[in-house]
């Protein structure tokens, strides 16, 4: 994944706060598990570091997607931690409960991002070297997060729609 | 006690589950979506106690389900179980008829305070 050193807009800034807390309060609360948060940065290309990941889409006045992806140690263990039993990558309900951690997330942030916004019923993609291209008009913010389980990232590509 | 879990995640329902599983007598039936649970209903005879329903789902969301059952149903006790937090969407589902609100993501504790507050409410009135 490529990244910038380059500081975010200060507006952009403020749609990361709220999914550094959803992150923490999500990982915690139903998978028991404290969440290190690392320090965003910029994504430039559409390459992806991890091997599962949880797509969601933002409408209304808020506009974009946020993805959650997880290498394949960290998704196996927090799917375990959350679902209450061990599920191989290719059963259902692992995609299942990947979505509904992104789900979590995404909701639990957008109700702090100001505006009134739906959320889309989230997409799972599994495997390698998969590409992910968001709206390029919109900044994408990568949060990088780690846990005992292992290593994540957020990746927040939102915009408040100045149509609404 | 007969109790409907409305959720697109079959990982949720089956937290929802583990949790109320305490709760004594408790039966449980599950749907995918709000169509899914319309059919549920429509099969079980005299219908069900208490109703958890997500809101975003596909084919009938939470909301819309909310409504359809408070069409013929004012008894069936209904609780939200969403990530949809904003004041505004709480007002909505109170309008629509849900009983109580509990807002993902929760502790199984305040799952069941949820749930119990709301059986007993329903058996003070």
């Amino acid at each position: 994944m490529t990244q910038t050193q380059a500081p975010p807009q200060s507006d952009t800034v403020k749609l990361i706060a709220p999914f550094m807390n959803a992150v923490r309060d999500v990982l915690q609360t139903m998978a028991h598990v404290q969440t290190r948060v690392d320090k965003p940065f910029l994504k430039t290309d559409a390459s992806t570091s991890y091997q599962v990941c949880g797509i969601i889409g933002f409408s209304g006045q808020l506009t974009g997607s946020v993805m959650v992806s997880f290498s394949d140690a960290a998704a196996e263990k927090l799917v375990e931690a959350f679902a209450g039993a061990k599920l191989a990558r290719n059963d259902p309900d692992f995609a299942d409960a990947i979505g509904e951690l992104t789900n979590m997330i995404a909701g639990s942030a957008k109700q702090h991002l100001g505006g009134l916004a739906s959320i889309s019923i989230p997409t799972v993609v599994i495997g390698n070297g998969y590409v992910v291209a968001n709206m390029h008009t919109i900044p994408c913010l990568v949060i990088p997060c780690n846990t005992t389980f292992g290593s994540f990232a957020v990746e927040v590509c939102v915009m408040r729609n100045p149509g609404n | 006690m007969k109790c409907l879990l409305v959720d697109d995640s079959k990982t949720m329902r089956t937290i929802q589950k583990r949790v109320l599983s305490a709760l004594p007598g408790i039966e449980f039936a599950e749907a995918g979506d709000g169509l899914e649970a319309l059919c549920a209903i429509a099969a079980t005879p005299n219908g069900f106690d208490l109703m958890l329903v997500d809101w975003n789902m596909p084919n009938m969301d939470g909301i819309t389900l909310v409504r359809k059952v408070r069409e013929t149903d004012k008894k069936t006790l209904m609780i939200m179980a969403t990530t949809e937090a904003e004041k505004v969407r709480v007002l909505d589902a109170i309008r629509a008829g849900v009983n109580n609100y509990v807002v993902k993501p929760f502790t199984p504790e305040s799952l069941m305070e949820r749930v119990t507050q709301t059986l007993a409410k329903a058996k003070a009135a």
